[in-house]
Protein backbone atom coordinates (compact mmCIF):
# COMPACT_ATOMS: atom_id res chain seq x y z
CA UNK A 1 0.00 0.00 0.00
CA UNK A 2 1.04 3.64 -0.51
CA UNK A 3 3.09 5.66 1.97
CA UNK A 4 3.52 9.11 0.97
CA UNK A 5 6.54 9.49 3.33
CA UNK A 6 8.39 6.56 1.16
CA UNK A 7 7.37 8.55 -2.05
CA UNK A 8 9.43 11.76 -0.58
CA UNK A 9 11.78 9.28 0.63
CA UNK A 10 12.53 9.14 -3.32
CA UNK A 11 12.54 12.53 -4.77
CA UNK A 12 16.21 14.01 -4.09
CA UNK A 13 14.53 17.99 -4.59
CA UNK A 14 12.65 17.43 -1.05
CA UNK A 15 15.85 17.76 0.57
CA UNK A 16 16.18 21.19 -0.53
CA UNK A 17 16.14 23.92 1.88
CA UNK A 18 14.77 27.77 0.72
CA UNK A 19 14.45 30.39 2.21
CA UNK A 20 15.38 28.44 5.48
CA UNK A 21 12.67 26.27 5.36
CA UNK A 22 12.18 22.39 3.93
CA UNK A 23 10.89 22.56 0.31
CA UNK A 24 6.92 22.51 0.33
CA UNK A 25 6.72 21.67 -3.38
CA UNK A 26 2.99 22.83 -4.12
CA UNK A 27 3.33 23.50 -8.28
CA UNK A 28 3.02 19.60 -9.53
CA UNK A 29 0.34 20.94 -11.57
CA UNK A 30 2.85 22.74 -13.50
CA UNK A 31 5.60 19.94 -13.36
CA UNK A 32 5.89 16.99 -10.80
CA UNK A 33 8.64 16.36 -8.85
CA UNK A 34 11.27 13.50 -9.92
CA UNK A 35 12.13 10.50 -8.08
CA UNK A 36 15.66 9.32 -8.62
CA UNK A 37 14.71 5.94 -10.32
CA UNK A 38 13.46 8.13 -13.45
CA UNK A 39 16.65 10.27 -12.76
CA UNK A 40 18.88 7.11 -12.65
CA UNK A 41 17.26 5.85 -15.64
CA UNK A 42 18.19 8.80 -17.70
CA UNK A 43 21.38 8.55 -16.77
CA UNK A 44 21.92 4.96 -17.20
CA UNK A 45 21.11 5.53 -20.78
CA UNK A 46 23.87 8.30 -20.82
CA UNK A 47 26.28 6.13 -18.68
CA UNK A 48 26.16 2.88 -20.81
CA UNK A 49 23.74 3.05 -23.74
CA UNK A 50 23.75 6.37 -25.76
CA UNK A 51 23.33 6.05 -29.45
CA UNK A 52 20.65 7.53 -31.85
CA UNK A 53 17.98 5.00 -32.36
CA UNK A 54 16.52 2.72 -35.11
CA UNK A 55 19.07 1.24 -38.27
CA UNK A 56 22.02 1.11 -36.04
CA UNK A 57 23.41 -2.35 -36.54
CA UNK A 58 25.96 -2.09 -33.18
CA UNK A 59 24.58 -3.19 -29.67
CA UNK A 60 24.53 0.35 -28.32
CA UNK A 61 22.68 1.12 -31.17
CA UNK A 62 20.30 -1.89 -30.70
CA UNK A 63 20.14 -0.95 -27.07
CA UNK A 64 18.82 2.98 -27.49
CA UNK A 65 16.35 1.44 -29.46
CA UNK A 66 14.98 -1.10 -27.12
CA UNK A 67 14.72 2.03 -24.60
CA UNK A 68 13.11 3.99 -26.78
CA UNK A 69 10.54 1.42 -27.82
CA UNK A 70 10.25 0.16 -24.84
CA UNK A 71 8.78 3.48 -23.83
CA UNK A 72 5.94 3.03 -25.62
CA UNK A 73 4.86 -0.17 -24.40
CA UNK A 74 4.88 0.87 -21.30
CA UNK A 75 2.75 4.05 -22.01
CA UNK A 76 0.45 1.52 -24.29
CA UNK A 77 0.32 -0.51 -20.87
CA UNK A 78 -0.17 2.27 -18.47
CA UNK A 79 -3.23 3.90 -20.53
CA UNK A 80 -4.76 -0.01 -21.49
CA UNK A 81 -4.84 1.54 -25.56
CA UNK A 82 -6.32 -1.29 -27.15
CA UNK A 83 -4.24 -1.04 -29.93
CA UNK A 84 -1.06 -1.41 -27.72
CA UNK A 85 2.38 0.15 -28.53
CA UNK A 86 1.82 1.01 -32.45
CA UNK A 87 -1.05 3.75 -31.52
CA UNK A 88 1.79 5.81 -29.24
CA UNK A 89 3.16 8.97 -30.48
CA UNK A 90 6.48 10.48 -28.94
CA UNK A 91 5.93 14.58 -28.91
CA UNK A 92 7.51 17.13 -27.35
CA UNK A 93 4.98 17.61 -24.94
CA UNK A 94 1.29 17.90 -24.59
CA UNK A 95 1.18 21.20 -26.49
CA UNK A 96 2.32 19.52 -29.38
CA UNK A 97 0.41 17.08 -29.46
CA UNK A 98 -2.37 19.01 -29.55
CA UNK A 99 -0.55 20.84 -32.44
CA UNK A 100 0.17 17.52 -34.42
CA UNK A 101 -4.00 16.96 -33.61
CA UNK A 102 -5.24 20.16 -34.81
CA UNK A 103 -1.95 20.19 -37.97
CA UNK A 104 -2.51 16.65 -39.58
CA UNK A 105 -5.79 15.20 -37.92
CA UNK A 106 -7.79 18.88 -38.21
CA UNK A 107 -5.98 20.14 -41.73
CA UNK A 108 -7.29 16.76 -43.66
CA UNK A 109 -10.73 16.03 -42.07
CA UNK A 110 -11.80 19.13 -41.29
CA UNK A 111 -13.75 21.21 -43.68
CA UNK A 112 -14.57 25.01 -43.08
CA UNK A 113 -17.87 25.31 -41.49
CA UNK A 114 -17.12 22.72 -39.40
CA UNK A 115 -17.08 23.04 -35.34
CA UNK A 116 -14.49 21.73 -33.18
CA UNK A 117 -16.03 22.26 -29.79
CA UNK A 118 -13.83 23.00 -27.00
CA UNK A 119 -14.99 24.24 -22.99
CA UNK A 120 -14.53 26.82 -21.23
CA UNK A 121 -11.65 25.72 -18.70
CA UNK A 122 -9.14 24.81 -21.57
CA UNK A 123 -5.62 25.14 -21.62
CA UNK A 124 -4.43 27.18 -24.34
CA UNK A 125 -2.98 24.22 -25.97
CA UNK A 126 -6.23 23.11 -26.41
CA UNK A 127 -7.58 26.46 -27.91
CA UNK A 128 -5.00 28.07 -29.82
CA UNK A 129 -4.19 25.05 -32.58
CA UNK A 130 -8.12 25.18 -33.05
CA UNK A 131 -7.91 29.30 -33.49
CA UNK A 132 -4.97 28.69 -35.90
CA UNK A 133 -7.41 25.99 -37.59
CA UNK A 134 -10.23 28.65 -37.93
CA UNK A 135 -7.40 30.84 -39.88
CA UNK A 136 -6.32 28.81 -42.12
CA UNK A 137 -9.10 26.01 -42.81
CA UNK A 138 -12.02 28.23 -41.47
CA UNK A 139 -13.52 25.64 -38.64
CA UNK A 140 -15.52 26.97 -36.48
CA UNK A 141 -14.52 26.71 -32.68
CA UNK A 142 -17.46 26.70 -29.80
CA UNK A 143 -17.13 26.47 -26.22
CA UNK A 144 -19.15 24.45 -23.65
CA UNK A 145 -19.81 26.81 -20.72
CA UNK A 146 -18.21 26.54 -17.22
CA UNK A 147 -21.19 26.85 -14.72
CA UNK A 148 -21.22 28.80 -11.25
CA UNK A 149 -20.24 25.69 -9.72
CA UNK A 150 -16.92 25.52 -11.98
CA UNK A 151 -18.24 22.55 -13.93
CA UNK A 152 -18.99 22.38 -17.37
CA UNK A 153 -22.76 23.26 -18.00
CA UNK A 154 -24.38 20.45 -20.06
CA UNK A 155 -27.79 21.65 -20.49
CA UNK A 156 -26.95 22.90 -23.72
CA UNK A 157 -25.04 20.30 -25.05
CA UNK A 158 -27.95 18.88 -27.59
CA UNK A 159 -27.88 22.30 -29.23
CA UNK A 160 -24.32 22.67 -28.93
CA UNK A 161 -23.34 19.46 -30.12
CA UNK A 162 -24.70 20.54 -33.80
CA UNK A 163 -22.54 20.16 -36.72
CA UNK A 164 -19.80 19.41 -34.14
CA UNK A 165 -16.88 16.98 -35.73
CA UNK A 166 -14.41 17.64 -33.04
CA UNK A 167 -15.27 17.34 -29.15
CA UNK A 168 -11.72 18.26 -27.34
CA UNK A 169 -11.89 18.90 -23.73
CA UNK A 170 -9.58 18.65 -20.28
CA UNK A 171 -9.86 15.11 -18.30
CA UNK A 172 -9.00 17.78 -15.09
CA UNK A 173 -8.89 21.57 -15.45
CA UNK A 174 -5.34 23.00 -13.75
CA UNK A 175 -6.91 25.56 -12.76
CA UNK A 176 -10.45 24.39 -11.05
CA UNK A 177 -9.51 20.78 -10.24
CA UNK A 178 -12.52 20.07 -12.06
CA UNK A 179 -13.07 16.81 -13.28
CA UNK A 180 -14.96 16.31 -16.11
CA UNK A 181 -16.96 13.20 -17.18
CA UNK A 182 -15.08 11.80 -20.13
CA UNK A 183 -16.89 8.70 -20.79
CA UNK A 184 -20.26 10.79 -21.12
CA UNK A 185 -19.18 13.44 -23.39
CA UNK A 186 -17.26 10.39 -25.67
CA UNK A 187 -20.87 8.75 -25.58
CA UNK A 188 -22.42 12.14 -26.48
CA UNK A 189 -19.64 12.89 -28.92
CA UNK A 190 -19.80 9.73 -30.61
CA UNK A 191 -23.48 9.81 -31.16
CA UNK A 192 -23.42 12.54 -32.95
CA UNK A 193 -20.68 11.23 -35.19
CA UNK A 194 -17.91 13.15 -34.24
CA UNK A 195 -14.75 12.38 -32.10
CA UNK A 196 -13.48 13.15 -29.03
CA UNK A 197 -9.64 14.12 -27.95
CA UNK A 198 -8.74 15.14 -24.35
CA UNK A 199 -6.26 16.74 -22.38
CA UNK A 200 -4.70 14.22 -19.99
CA UNK A 201 -1.91 16.49 -19.01
CA UNK A 202 -3.46 16.93 -15.42
CA UNK A 203 -6.00 13.54 -15.14
CA UNK A 204 -3.26 10.83 -16.48
CA UNK A 205 -1.23 12.09 -13.56
CA UNK A 206 -2.99 12.38 -10.74
CA UNK A 207 -5.97 9.56 -12.15
CA UNK A 208 -6.20 5.77 -13.54
CA UNK A 209 -6.81 6.54 -16.96
CA UNK A 210 -8.49 3.30 -19.03
CA UNK A 211 -8.57 4.46 -22.55
CA UNK A 212 -10.82 0.80 -23.27
CA UNK A 213 -13.02 2.10 -20.66
CA UNK A 214 -13.11 5.87 -21.30
CA UNK A 215 -13.51 5.22 -25.32
CA UNK A 216 -12.05 8.16 -26.53
CA UNK A 217 -10.37 8.92 -29.84
CA UNK A 218 -7.55 11.49 -29.02
CA UNK A 219 -4.91 11.70 -26.09
CA UNK A 220 -2.58 14.84 -25.24
CA UNK A 221 0.02 14.61 -22.31
CA UNK A 222 3.33 15.37 -21.24
CA UNK A 223 5.91 13.50 -18.71
CA UNK A 224 7.13 15.68 -16.79
CA UNK A 225 3.13 16.21 -14.91
CA UNK A 226 3.96 12.23 -14.18
CA UNK A 227 7.02 12.42 -12.78
CA UNK A 228 9.00 12.25 -15.84
CA UNK A 229 11.65 14.57 -17.93
CA UNK A 230 10.57 17.47 -19.19
CA UNK A 231 10.80 17.21 -22.99
CA UNK A 232 8.76 13.88 -23.94
CA UNK A 233 4.87 14.09 -24.86
CA UNK A 234 2.27 11.48 -25.48
CA UNK A 235 -0.22 11.64 -28.42
CA UNK A 236 -2.37 8.49 -28.77
CA UNK A 237 -5.07 7.90 -31.20
CA UNK A 238 -6.90 4.58 -32.21
CA UNK A 239 -4.17 2.91 -35.07
CA UNK A 240 -6.58 3.16 -37.58
CA UNK A 241 -7.37 7.04 -37.47
CA UNK A 242 -3.40 6.84 -36.55
CA UNK A 243 -2.58 5.29 -40.13
CA UNK A 244 -5.07 7.53 -42.11
CA UNK A 245 -3.29 10.89 -40.74
CA UNK A 246 -0.49 12.36 -42.80
CA UNK A 247 2.38 13.54 -41.46
CA UNK A 248 3.05 16.89 -39.35
CA UNK A 249 6.66 17.74 -39.47
CA UNK A 250 9.45 16.23 -42.35
CA UNK A 251 12.38 15.09 -42.34
CA UNK A 252 14.79 11.77 -41.03
CA UNK A 253 13.26 8.99 -39.15
CA UNK A 254 9.58 9.42 -40.58
CA UNK A 255 9.68 8.18 -44.17
CA UNK A 256 9.32 4.61 -45.89
CA UNK A 257 11.32 6.26 -49.13
CA UNK A 258 12.41 9.26 -50.65
CA UNK A 259 13.94 10.16 -54.10
CA UNK A 260 14.43 13.28 -55.85
CA UNK A 261 10.75 13.13 -57.06
CA UNK A 262 8.95 12.97 -53.57
CA UNK A 263 9.02 10.99 -50.63
CA UNK A 264 6.76 8.07 -49.23
CA UNK A 265 5.82 8.63 -45.05
CA UNK A 266 7.24 5.62 -43.19
CA UNK A 267 3.53 3.92 -41.42
CA UNK A 268 2.73 3.30 -37.89
CA UNK A 269 4.14 6.25 -35.09
CA UNK A 270 7.22 6.96 -36.22
CA UNK A 271 5.82 8.84 -39.05
CA UNK A 272 5.35 11.63 -36.62
CA UNK A 273 8.92 11.21 -35.15
CA UNK A 274 10.78 13.33 -37.62
CA UNK A 275 14.39 13.54 -36.49
CA UNK A 276 16.31 12.65 -33.63
CA UNK A 277 13.82 11.85 -30.93
CA UNK A 278 14.57 12.48 -27.00
CA UNK A 279 15.75 9.13 -25.93
CA UNK A 280 17.00 9.70 -22.34
CA UNK A 281 13.74 11.22 -22.11
CA UNK A 282 12.08 8.04 -22.80
CA UNK A 283 14.04 5.96 -20.53
CA UNK A 284 13.17 8.36 -17.98
CA UNK A 285 9.18 7.73 -18.63
CA UNK A 286 9.32 4.34 -19.05
CA UNK A 287 10.89 4.87 -15.13
CA UNK A 288 8.26 7.15 -13.88
CA UNK A 289 5.02 5.20 -15.10
CA UNK A 290 6.96 1.85 -13.09
CA UNK A 291 6.91 3.59 -10.38
CA UNK A 292 3.66 5.06 -10.72
CA UNK A 293 2.32 1.77 -11.49
CA UNK A 294 3.96 0.86 -8.24
CA UNK A 295 2.02 2.99 -5.97
CA UNK A 296 -1.34 2.47 -8.00
CA UNK A 297 -3.35 4.74 -9.63
CA UNK A 298 -6.02 4.44 -8.01
CA UNK A 299 -4.16 4.80 -4.95
CA UNK A 300 -3.15 7.66 -5.89
CA UNK A 301 -5.97 9.34 -6.91
CA UNK A 302 -7.35 8.00 -3.45
CA UNK A 303 -4.73 9.62 -1.68
CA UNK A 304 -4.21 12.98 -3.25
CA UNK A 305 -8.44 13.57 -2.71
CA UNK A 306 -8.03 13.00 0.71
CA UNK A 307 -5.55 15.73 0.94
CA UNK A 308 -7.51 17.74 -0.88
CA UNK A 309 -10.25 17.39 0.69
CA UNK A 310 -8.61 18.60 4.45
CA UNK A 311 -7.12 21.31 2.52
CA UNK A 312 -10.49 22.61 1.20
CA UNK A 313 -11.96 21.98 4.71
CA UNK A 314 -8.93 23.98 6.83
CA UNK A 315 -8.99 27.05 4.05
CA UNK A 316 -12.75 27.44 4.31
CA UNK A 317 -12.49 27.22 8.57
CA UNK A 318 -9.27 29.06 8.76
CA UNK A 319 -9.80 31.93 6.83
CA UNK A 320 -13.38 33.38 7.38
CA UNK A 321 -13.68 33.66 3.44
CA UNK A 322 -10.65 36.18 3.15
CA UNK A 323 -9.33 33.29 0.97
CA UNK A 324 -11.38 32.15 -1.70
CA UNK A 325 -11.39 28.19 -3.55
CA UNK A 326 -11.76 28.67 -7.41
CA UNK A 327 -12.86 25.61 -8.16
CA UNK A 328 -15.52 23.03 -6.21
CA UNK A 329 -15.68 23.34 -2.91
CA UNK A 330 -16.10 19.70 -1.80
CA UNK A 331 -13.78 16.52 -3.48
CA UNK A 332 -17.05 15.00 -5.49
CA UNK A 333 -15.12 14.71 -9.40
CA UNK A 334 -12.07 17.15 -8.37
CA UNK A 335 -8.65 17.06 -8.05
CA UNK A 336 -5.89 18.43 -5.95
CA UNK A 337 -5.72 21.62 -7.95
CA UNK A 338 -6.58 24.49 -5.45
CA UNK A 339 -6.64 27.76 -7.04
CA UNK A 340 -6.80 30.64 -4.22
CA UNK A 341 -7.96 34.12 -4.74
CA UNK A 342 -6.85 36.05 -1.42
CA UNK A 343 -8.56 39.15 -0.51
CA UNK A 344 -6.50 42.33 -0.90
CA UNK A 345 -3.60 40.75 -1.92
CA UNK A 346 -2.36 40.23 -5.20
CA UNK A 347 -1.72 36.08 -6.21
CA UNK A 348 1.88 37.54 -7.11
CA UNK A 349 2.51 38.93 -3.41
CA UNK A 350 0.98 35.81 -2.12
CA UNK A 351 3.61 33.43 -4.36
CA UNK A 352 6.03 35.82 -3.51
CA UNK A 353 5.12 35.85 0.36
CA UNK A 354 5.01 31.85 -0.17
CA UNK A 355 8.37 31.66 -0.59
CA UNK A 356 9.43 32.76 1.69
CA UNK A 357 8.49 29.90 3.97
CA UNK A 358 9.69 27.73 0.90
CA UNK A 359 6.48 26.80 -0.41
CA UNK A 360 6.21 26.67 -4.06
CA UNK A 361 2.73 27.93 -5.77
CA UNK A 362 1.90 29.55 -9.16
CA UNK A 363 0.51 32.75 -9.25
CA UNK A 364 -1.01 33.25 -13.14
CA UNK A 365 -3.42 33.19 -15.71
CA UNK A 366 -2.52 29.39 -15.62
CA UNK A 367 -2.65 29.65 -19.52
CA UNK A 368 -6.74 29.27 -19.29
CA UNK A 369 -7.12 33.15 -19.77
CA UNK A 370 -10.49 32.52 -20.91
CA UNK A 371 -11.45 30.87 -17.53
CA UNK A 372 -10.20 33.87 -15.59
CA UNK A 373 -12.37 35.98 -18.05
CA UNK A 374 -15.21 33.69 -17.09
CA UNK A 375 -15.05 34.19 -13.04
CA UNK A 376 -13.74 38.24 -13.65
CA UNK A 377 -9.83 37.38 -12.11
CA UNK A 378 -7.24 38.42 -13.62
CA UNK A 379 -4.81 36.06 -12.03
CA UNK A 380 -4.79 33.42 -8.84
CA UNK A 381 -2.28 31.77 -7.08
CA UNK A 382 -2.41 28.16 -7.35
CA UNK A 383 -1.86 25.25 -5.10
CA UNK A 384 -1.53 21.77 -6.41
CA UNK A 385 -0.63 18.34 -5.02
CA UNK A 386 1.14 15.80 -6.22
CA UNK A 387 1.59 12.05 -4.42
CA UNK A 388 4.30 12.66 -2.65
CA UNK A 389 2.27 16.08 -0.94
CA UNK A 390 1.14 15.34 2.57
CA UNK A 391 -1.05 17.42 5.49
CA UNK A 392 2.43 19.03 6.55
CA UNK A 393 2.52 20.20 3.23
CA UNK A 394 -0.59 21.84 3.43
CA UNK A 395 0.15 23.26 7.58
CA UNK A 396 2.70 25.16 6.18
CA UNK A 397 0.44 26.62 3.36
CA UNK A 398 -1.59 27.70 6.12
CA UNK A 399 0.61 28.94 7.98
CA UNK A 400 2.25 31.24 5.23
CA UNK A 401 -0.94 32.50 3.99
CA UNK A 402 -1.99 33.80 7.60
CA UNK A 403 1.53 35.74 7.16
CA UNK A 404 0.16 36.72 3.87
CA UNK A 405 -3.33 37.87 4.99
CA UNK A 406 -1.30 39.51 7.88
CA UNK A 407 1.06 41.65 5.91
CA UNK A 408 -1.55 43.11 3.97
CA UNK A 409 -4.03 43.55 6.08
CA UNK B 1 11.70 37.58 6.65
CA UNK B 2 14.96 40.12 5.97
CA UNK B 3 13.94 39.53 2.56
CA UNK B 4 10.55 40.05 2.40
CA UNK B 5 10.67 43.02 4.59
CA UNK B 6 13.41 44.71 2.24
CA UNK B 7 10.28 44.21 -0.82
CA UNK B 8 7.42 45.05 1.30
CA UNK B 9 8.49 48.49 2.73
CA UNK B 10 5.82 49.95 5.14
CA UNK B 11 5.60 52.67 2.60
CA UNK B 12 5.63 50.10 -0.47
CA UNK B 13 1.97 48.41 1.32
CA UNK B 14 0.80 52.45 2.37
CA UNK B 15 0.82 53.35 -1.10
CA UNK B 16 -1.00 49.80 -1.88
CA UNK B 17 -3.18 50.37 0.25
CA UNK B 18 -4.44 54.16 -0.03
CA UNK B 19 -2.78 54.68 -3.93
CA UNK B 20 -2.86 58.37 -4.28
CA UNK B 21 -3.80 60.37 -7.44
CA UNK B 22 -6.18 57.38 -8.15
CA UNK B 23 -8.58 58.36 -11.47
CA UNK B 24 -8.97 59.34 -14.64
CA UNK B 25 -8.29 62.62 -16.65
CA UNK B 26 -10.12 64.32 -19.33
CA UNK B 27 -8.68 65.48 -22.71
CA UNK B 28 -6.15 66.94 -23.82
CA UNK B 29 -5.00 65.01 -21.12
CA UNK B 30 -2.94 62.05 -22.60
CA UNK B 31 -4.20 58.83 -21.82
CA UNK B 32 -1.70 55.59 -22.52
CA UNK B 33 -2.10 52.11 -21.23
CA UNK B 34 0.70 49.60 -20.23
CA UNK B 35 0.18 45.74 -19.70
CA UNK B 36 2.60 43.15 -18.72
CA UNK B 37 1.27 40.20 -20.88
CA UNK B 38 2.69 37.96 -18.18
CA UNK B 39 0.85 38.72 -15.52
CA UNK B 40 -1.96 41.01 -16.20
CA UNK B 41 -0.73 43.48 -14.61
CA UNK B 42 -2.39 46.80 -16.40
CA UNK B 43 -1.86 50.69 -15.96
CA UNK B 44 -3.44 53.96 -17.26
CA UNK B 45 -1.90 57.01 -17.22
CA UNK B 46 -3.10 60.21 -17.21
CA UNK B 47 -0.82 62.87 -18.05
CA UNK B 48 -1.28 66.76 -18.33
CA UNK B 49 0.98 69.14 -19.91
CA UNK B 50 0.89 72.75 -20.02
CA UNK B 51 3.94 75.04 -20.86
CA UNK B 52 6.31 72.56 -20.18
CA UNK B 53 4.90 70.77 -17.12
CA UNK B 54 3.08 68.20 -15.57
CA UNK B 55 0.42 69.98 -14.04
CA UNK B 56 -1.79 66.86 -13.85
CA UNK B 57 -1.07 62.93 -13.33
CA UNK B 58 -3.95 60.44 -12.20
CA UNK B 59 -3.73 56.58 -12.62
CA UNK B 60 -6.10 53.68 -12.70
CA UNK B 61 -5.62 49.85 -13.27
CA UNK B 62 -5.09 46.50 -11.17
CA UNK B 63 -2.25 44.52 -10.10
CA UNK B 64 0.48 43.30 -7.96
CA UNK B 65 1.40 45.67 -4.45
CA UNK B 66 4.52 46.54 -6.35
CA UNK B 67 3.06 47.76 -9.52
CA UNK B 68 -0.04 49.49 -7.90
CA UNK B 69 2.40 51.14 -5.08
CA UNK B 70 5.16 51.85 -7.89
CA UNK B 71 2.92 53.52 -10.03
CA UNK B 72 1.59 55.81 -6.86
CA UNK B 73 4.88 56.96 -5.66
CA UNK B 74 5.67 57.76 -9.16
CA UNK B 75 2.60 60.18 -9.67
CA UNK B 76 3.35 61.58 -6.36
CA UNK B 77 7.35 62.59 -7.33
CA UNK B 78 5.98 63.28 -11.20
CA UNK B 79 3.15 66.17 -10.09
CA UNK B 80 3.58 69.42 -10.70
CA UNK B 81 7.12 68.85 -12.07
CA UNK B 82 8.40 70.28 -15.36
CA UNK B 83 8.89 67.81 -18.02
CA UNK B 84 12.49 68.12 -18.34
CA UNK B 85 12.37 66.85 -14.26
CA UNK B 86 10.02 64.04 -14.90
CA UNK B 87 12.03 62.83 -17.31
CA UNK B 88 15.69 62.65 -14.90
CA UNK B 89 13.25 61.19 -12.29
CA UNK B 90 12.40 58.50 -14.69
CA UNK B 91 16.15 58.12 -15.36
CA UNK B 92 17.08 57.88 -12.06
CA UNK B 93 14.13 55.41 -10.97
CA UNK B 94 14.95 53.26 -14.38
CA UNK B 95 18.78 53.15 -13.48
CA UNK B 96 17.62 51.82 -9.32
CA UNK B 97 15.74 48.73 -11.06
CA UNK B 98 18.93 47.65 -13.23
CA UNK B 99 20.47 44.78 -11.87
CA UNK B 100 24.07 45.01 -12.58
CA UNK B 101 25.95 41.60 -12.48
CA UNK B 102 28.23 42.58 -10.28
CA UNK B 103 25.19 43.23 -7.42
CA UNK B 104 24.03 39.80 -7.92
CA UNK B 105 23.83 37.73 -4.57
CA UNK B 106 23.64 39.58 -0.94
CA UNK B 107 24.45 42.92 -2.20
CA UNK B 108 22.35 43.72 -4.75
CA UNK B 109 21.07 46.74 -3.24
CA UNK B 110 24.62 48.13 -3.05
CA UNK B 111 24.82 50.86 -5.41
CA UNK B 112 27.95 53.06 -6.61
CA UNK B 113 28.33 55.78 -4.20
CA UNK B 114 26.78 58.43 -7.39
CA UNK B 115 23.94 56.00 -7.19
CA UNK B 116 23.91 55.88 -3.78
CA UNK B 117 23.19 60.11 -4.43
CA UNK B 118 20.70 59.41 -6.83
CA UNK B 119 18.79 57.32 -4.65
CA UNK B 120 18.71 59.67 -1.58
CA UNK B 121 17.30 62.22 -4.31
CA UNK B 122 14.18 60.24 -5.00
CA UNK B 123 12.83 60.23 -1.27
CA UNK B 124 9.85 57.98 -0.91
CA UNK B 125 10.73 55.97 -4.46
CA UNK B 126 14.06 54.61 -2.70
CA UNK B 127 11.41 52.63 -1.12
CA UNK B 128 11.58 50.39 -4.26
CA UNK B 129 15.21 49.85 -3.83
CA UNK B 130 14.43 46.30 -2.76
CA UNK B 131 12.76 45.47 -5.52
CA UNK B 132 16.01 44.51 -7.44
CA UNK B 133 16.67 41.43 -5.33
CA UNK B 134 13.57 39.62 -6.70
CA UNK B 135 14.55 40.24 -9.97
CA UNK B 136 11.00 38.78 -11.61
CA UNK B 137 9.30 41.67 -9.91
CA UNK B 138 11.29 44.45 -11.99
CA UNK B 139 9.23 44.32 -14.19
CA UNK B 140 6.09 44.94 -11.90
CA UNK B 141 8.15 48.45 -10.88
CA UNK B 142 8.84 49.47 -13.97
CA UNK B 143 5.19 49.59 -15.55
CA UNK B 144 4.20 52.28 -14.78
CA UNK B 145 6.81 54.32 -15.55
CA UNK B 146 7.11 52.97 -19.03
CA UNK B 147 4.02 53.95 -19.78
CA UNK B 148 4.10 57.32 -18.21
CA UNK B 149 7.73 57.76 -20.67
CA UNK B 150 5.08 56.80 -23.30
CA UNK B 151 2.46 59.63 -22.25
CA UNK B 152 5.29 61.76 -22.62
CA UNK B 153 6.75 60.82 -25.69
CA UNK B 154 3.32 60.87 -27.75
CA UNK B 155 2.50 64.46 -25.99
CA UNK B 156 6.01 66.03 -27.61
CA UNK B 157 5.23 63.86 -30.73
Amino acid sequence: MFDPRLVRGDIPEMQRIINGRPLTYLDSGASSLTPRTVIEAMDRYYQNHHANVHRGVYQTANEATAIYEGARDAAARFLNAPGGADEIVFTKNATESFNLLARSWGATFLSPGDVVLVSEMEHHANIVPWFQLRESHGVEVRFIPVGDDYRLDLRNIEELMHGVKLVSVTGMSNVLGTINPIRDLADMAHAHGALIAVDGAQSVSHLPTDLVDLDIDFLAFSAHKMLGPTGLGIFWTREEILNAMPPFLGGGGMIKDVSVDGFIPASGPTRFEAGTPPIAETAGFTAAVRYLEGLGMAHVAAYEKELTGDALTRLALEFDGRVRVIGPADTLERGGVISLDVEGVHPHDVAQVLDQFGVCVRPGHHCAKPLMKRFGLAATARASFGPYSSVGDTDVLLEALTHAVEMFA
Amino acid sequence: MSNLDDLYREIILDHYRSPRNRGELAPPAHHVQGFNPLCGDEIEVYALIEDGVLKDIKLTGHGCSISQSSSSLMSAAVKGKPIVQVRETIATFKQLMTVHEDQLGDDATAHAPDVEADIRRLGELAALAGVVKFPVRIKCATLAWNTLTQALDEASA
